[in-house]
C-alpha cells in the first residue's frame, strides 16, 4: 500500500511483527492491562546469503505512536499526516464485541500500525525526521526526546486558535474545495461502513441453502444421492465463508484508513486557513505599524491610535526597538507567505495522487474478491 | 365407471402383504424409471428438441435441467406407450363485466381418441370451472387421487389476483392438474373431464344429468360403519402422509425465512450501490471505477431480486399444492376405511345367519368386490402419487440450484467486466509517466 524507495525505506527494512499483553501500573498507580507491539527494523543492504542478521526491535503501546503522531501534527501542519488505525473499534461488524482485547481486533490493529510507519518512511518530507527515526530505534528515553521538542506547547497554542472563530478575508479556493472534499469522502464512507451489505450476498445464500438442504435430505432417503452431494458441496462453502468474511473486513480497513485521511486532510485546510487569517493580521499590523512610525517621523497625527497615546503616556520605544519590531514583523509575514504559496500544496497533490491509487487498488482487490466468491458455487463439483 | 372400457391398469394389482414394499422404503416399486431425456448440462438451445409425448420443447432459456422437467409429463405407468391426449393450459385473459372481474385460461386439446368427436379443441376456462371439474371426479371417482388444484382463496388485500405473477403461478398449477388428469389411465376417461375439455359452454348441471343416466353408478355411502382395523399398507400410507406434512411444514417454514432474509438483504443492497455513485460525483480520477462498481452492485440486486421472485412464485406453491393433495389423500383413505368397514360388517351379518346353505347374498359380494377394487385403484395411484411426488421435488431443488447457479453467474459476469474499466486507467496512466 505504501510507496518503496524513498528516504528511510530505501534503508531500512520496517514491520511490526507481534502483539504481547502486558499488565503493569499506570500514572495513577492502579494495575491496567494493555497491549504492546514489537517494532522490527532491518537495514536493507543485508547480505542476501548467509546468515540473516538479526533484526533490531523494541516493544511500543498504542499511546506511544499517537504521541509520535500528534508530534507530527504540530511540527509539520501543512503535510498530510497519516493516520493511526482506530483506538476503539468503532464500525463493528459480524457482531464482534467492541473490545480492545479481541485477538481479531488487536492483529488488525498491528496491520494498521506497521502501514502508519510504512506511510511515514515513505514519505518524502517526514521520513526524515529525526524523532520518528528515533522512534524506531530507542526504546529508552523516547518519550523524553519528544517532550524536549517543547511541542507541546505549540500544539496547545494551535488548539485554542484553531477552535476560535475567525473569518479570513480572501480564503484560498484550492483549499476550501480541499477541505470540502474531505468533508463529503469522510461522510461517503462513514455510509459504506455502516451498510451491512457489504457482508457478500454469498454469505447470506449460503447459510440459508445449506439449512434447507440439510433438512430435506434428512426426509426423502430415495433421492439422497442427490442431495448429499449437494450437502457435501454446502458444507465445503461453508468453510470457505470465512475467508470471504476476512477479506471483507480488509476492504473495510482499506476504507477506514482513508476516512480518518479525509480528517488529516481536513485538519491541513483548516490549518492553512488558520495562517492565511494570521498572515492577513500580520499584514494588517505592518501596515498600521508603517503608519505609526511615519506619523512619529513626521511628527503629524493623521490617526487617533490607542497604542500611539499609551506609548505616549507610558514612555516610548526607542526607534531602534521599533525597527527591530518592524523587521521581526516583515520577517514573519516572508516566512509565512512563502509556507503559504510553496509548501502547503504541494503533499495535498501528493495526497490525491496516491490516494487515488491506493483506492483503485482496493476496488480491484473488491471487485476480484467478488469474482471468486461467485466462483465457488459455481464449480464443476458444485452442481447438484 | 361405465364411460368407455377403462383400460387394464399395468399396475401390480392385489400383491399379498409381504411382497408389498414399505411406501418409505428406499427401494420403490420397479414402476418408476427416470426418463434419460434429462442431461442437466446439454445444451439445449441448439438442438431440435421435442419430449417422449410428441410436445416441442420451447428452450428460449439456457438449458437448464428445470425448464425441461417443467414441460415433460411423467407419468412412467405408460412404459413408453403412446399418448394421445395432450391438454395445455396458457393464455390467461382478463375478463371485465358489469358484475365481475376474473380470468379465463385457454384450454388445448389434442387427441386421437375415439372418446372425443374431434381431434383438436381449444376451449376457455376460469378457476370455478377447474373447481367444479375436480369436485365431479372426487365424486364420480372416489376410489382415486384426484390432483390438487392451487389455493382457491386469496386474501383480497394482500395478494393482488391480477398480478402477472399470480396468474402466471396459477396458470402453472392448473396445467399440471390437467395434465395429471389427462396422464391418469382412469380418469383421463371420465365424461365430466372430456366435458370440460370439449364442450363450448361448460354447462355444470350437465353433469348430474350424465350421472342420473349411469346404470351402475357407484356410490360410496359413508354409512357410518366403524372399521377396526387399517391394513397395514393403507395404514403406512396414512402415517406417511402423517410424517410428510410435518416435513412440508418445516420446508415451508424455512423457505420463507430464505426469502426474508434475501429480502432485508436486498433492501441494503439497493442502498449500498447508489453510495458509491454519489461518491464518484465529487471525484475526478476515480469517477469512473467508482460508478463501475455503483453499476456491478445494481446488476448484483436486480439478479437477487428474481431469484427471490423465482423462489416465491416457483418453490412455495408447489409445497402448498402438496399439502392440499394430501388433505384429499387423507380422505380418500378414509372413505375406502368406510368401504371396508361396510364390507366387515354385512360379512359378519351374513356369517352369523341362520341358514348356512344360501349362498353369500349378492349384497355382500357387490361390498367385496368394491373393497377389492378400492384397495387396487388406491394401490396405483398411491404409487403414481409417489412418482410424481418424486418428480417434483427433484424438479424443485434442481430448479432451485439452477436458479442460484443463474444468479452466481450474473454477478460473475457483472464483476468480471468491470475488472477491465478498473485496469483500463492505470495503464493509460502508466504510459503518460
Amino acid at each position: 500500500m505504501a510507496e518503496k524507495g524513498t528516504n528511510l525505506l530505501k534503508k531500512m527494512e520496517i514491520s511490526v511483527a507481534e502483539a504481547e499483553k502486558r499488565t503493569g501500573k499506570n500514572a495513577v498507580n492502579m494495575q491496567e492491562t494493555y497491549t504492546v507491539y514489537l517494532i522490527e527494523t532491518r537495514p536493507v543492504d543485508a547480505p542476501s546469503e548467509g546468515t540473516n542478521p538479526v533484526p533490531d526491535s523494541l516493544w511500543r503501546r498504542y499511546s506511544e505512536f499517537e504521541l509520535l503522531r500528534n508530534y507530527l501534527l504540530v511540527t509539520y501542519p501543512f503535510l498530510v499526516v497519516p493516520p493511526l488505525p482506530e483506538k476503539r473499534a468503532e464500525f463493528v461488524w459480524h457482531k464482534l464485541s467492541a473490545d480492545n482485547m479481541d485477538p481479531d481486533f488487536v492483529e488488525r490493529r498491528r496491520v494498521g500500525l506497521e502501514n502508519f510507519l510504512l506511510r511515514v518512511a515513505s514519505h518524502p518530507v517526514l521520513s526524515s525526521d529525526k524523532i520518528f527515526y528515533s522512534f524506531l530505534t530507542e526504546e529508552n528515553g523516547w518519550k523524553e526526546t519528544v517532550f524536549e521538542t517543547g511541542f507541546q506547547a505549540k500544539a496547545d497554542s494551535r488548539l485554542k486558535a484553531l477552535n476560535a472563530t475567525f473569518r479570513v478575508k480572501n480564503p484560498d479556493k484550492r483549499f476550501a474545495e480541499m477541505k470540502h472534499y474531505g468533508d463529503e469522502l469522510q461522510s461517503v464512507i462513514s455510509q459504506l461502513l455502516r451498510v451491512r451489505a457489504l457482508r457478500s450476498a454469498a454469505v447470506v445464500q449460503c447459510e440459508s441453502l445449506f439449512v434447507l438442504d440439510s433438512e430435506w435430505s434428512a426426509i426423502e432417503k430415495e433421492m439422497g444421492d442427490g442431495l448429499q452431494s449437494a450437502g457435501h458441496h454446502m458444507d465445503a462453502y461453508a468453510a470457505s465463508v470465512d475467508d470471504i468474511l476476512e477479506e471483507e473486513e480488509h476492504y473495510a480497513d482499506q476504507l477506514k484508513e482513508y476516512l480518518f485521511y479525509a480528517d488529516a486532510l481536513r485538519a491541513v485546510c483548516r490549518k492553512h486557513e488558520l495562517t492565511q487569517y494570521e498572515l492577513e493580521m500580520a499584514v494588517q499590523d505592518l501596515t498600521s505599524k508603517k503608519q505609526q512610525r511615519e506619523e512619529l517621523a513626521t511628527g503629524t497625527i493623521r490617526t487617533f491610535s490607542l497604542k500611539g497615546m499609551t506609548s505616549k503616556l507610558f514612555g516610548q520605544e526607542t526607534p531602534e526597538q521599533r525597527e527591530a519590531k518592524l523587521k521581526m514583523l516583515e520577517t514573519q509575514i516572508e516566512e509565512g507567505e512563502e509556507l503559504f504559496v510553496k509548501s502547503a500544496w504541494v503533499d495535498v497533490e501528493r495526497f490525491k495522487e496516491q490516494k487515488d491509487h491506493d483506492l483503485r487498488e482496493a476496488l480491484i482487490s473488491y471487485a476480484i474478491m467478488q469474482i471468486s466468491m461467485c466462483k465457488k458455487p459455481l464449480a464443476p463439483d458444485a452442481l447438484v | 365407471m361405465s364411460a368407455g372400457t377403462p383400460r387394464s391398469l399395468p399396475s401390480s394389482g392385489q400383491k399379498s402383504i409381504q411382497d408389498i414394499c414399505h411406501p418409505l422404503s428406499a427401494e420403490e416399486s420397479a414402476l418408476s424409471r427416470s426418463p434419460d431425456v434429462l442431461n442437466p448440462s446439454s445444451s439445449a438451445g441448439e438442438k431440435d428438441l421435442s419430449l417422449p409425448n410428441g410436445t416441442p420443447v420451447d428452450t428460449s432459456s439456457p438449458a437448464s435441467s428445470s425448464s425441461l422437467l417443467n414441460r415433460l409429463q411423467l407419468d412412467d405407468d405408460l412404459d413408453g406407450e403412446t399418448r394421445d391426449l395432450f391438454v395445455t393450459v396458457d393464455d390467461p385473459k382478463k375478463h371485465v363485466s358489469t358484475m365481475e372481474t376474473y380470468i379465463t385460461y385457454r384450454v388445448c386439446t389434442k387427441t386421437t381418441r375415439t372418446e372425443f368427436d374431434l381431434p383438436e379443441y381449444s376451449v376457455r376456462r376460469r378457476y370455478q370451472d377447474f373447481d367444479w371439474l375436480r369436485n365431479k371426479l372426487e365424486e364420480s371417482q372416489p376410489t382415486h387421487l384426484i390432483p390438487p388444484l392451487p389455493e382457491k382463496f386469496v386474501m383480497k388485500g394482500v395478494v393482488d389476483r391480477f398480478s402477472e405473477e399470480f396468474v402466471e403461478t396459477r396458470r402453472k398449477a392448473l396445467d399440471k392438474f390437467l395434465k395429471r388428469v389427462a396422464d391418469h389411465p382412469v380418469l383421463s376417461f371420465n365424461e365430466h373431464f372430456n366435458a370440460f375439455l370439449s364442450a363450448k359452454d361448460l354447462n355444470k348441471r350437465q353433469g348430474l344429468a350424465l350421472l342420473t343416466k349411469m346404470g351402475e353408478s357407484v356410490k360410496y355411502v359413508t354409512g357410518g360403519y366403524k372399521l377396526r382395523a387399517r391394513p397395514v399398507e393403507f395404514a403406512a400410507m396414512g402415517d406417511y402422509l402423517d410424517v410428510f406434512t410435518q416435513k412440508l411444514g418445516t420446508i415451508d417454514r424455512i423457505a420463507q425465512r430464505i426469502i426474508k432474509e434475501q429480502s432485508e438483504f436486498l433492501m441494503e443492497l439497493r442502498e449500498y450501490g447508489p453510495v458509491y455513485s454519489s461518491w464518484s460525483s465529487f471525484e475526478e480520477d476515480l469517477h469512473d471505477p467508482l460508478e463501475g462498481v455503483a453499476g456491478c452492485v445494481s446488476n448484483c440486486s436486480g439478479a437477487l431480486e428474481e431469484l427471490t421472485e423465482d423462489m416465491s412464485e416457483d418453490f412455495l406453491p408447489v409445497l402448498r399444492e402438496y399439502v392440499l393433495y394430501i388433505e384429499s389423500m387423507k380422505n380418500v383413505l378414509k372413505k375406502r376405511d368406510q368401504v371396508q368397514a361396510e364390507y366387515e360388517t354385512k360379512l359378519e351379518a351374513v356369517v352369523f345367519r341362520e341358514d348356512k346353505k344360501t349362498p353369500v347374498p349378492t349384497d355382500v359380494e357387490k361390498c367385496q368386490d368394491r373393497v377389492e377394487c378400492f384397495n387396487a385403484d388406491l394401490k396405483a395411484d398411491w404409487d403414481r402419487w409417489q412418482n410424481n411426488k418424486r418428480q417434483d421435488f427433484r424438479q424443485l431443488l434442481t430448479g432451485m440450484a439452477d436458479k442460484n447457479i443463474q444468479y452466481y453467474e450474473k454477478c460473475l459476469a457483472a464483476w468480471e467486466s468491470l475488472i477491465p474499466l478498473l485496469q483500463d486507467k492505470q495503464e493509460a496512466k502508466g504510459e503518460t509517466n
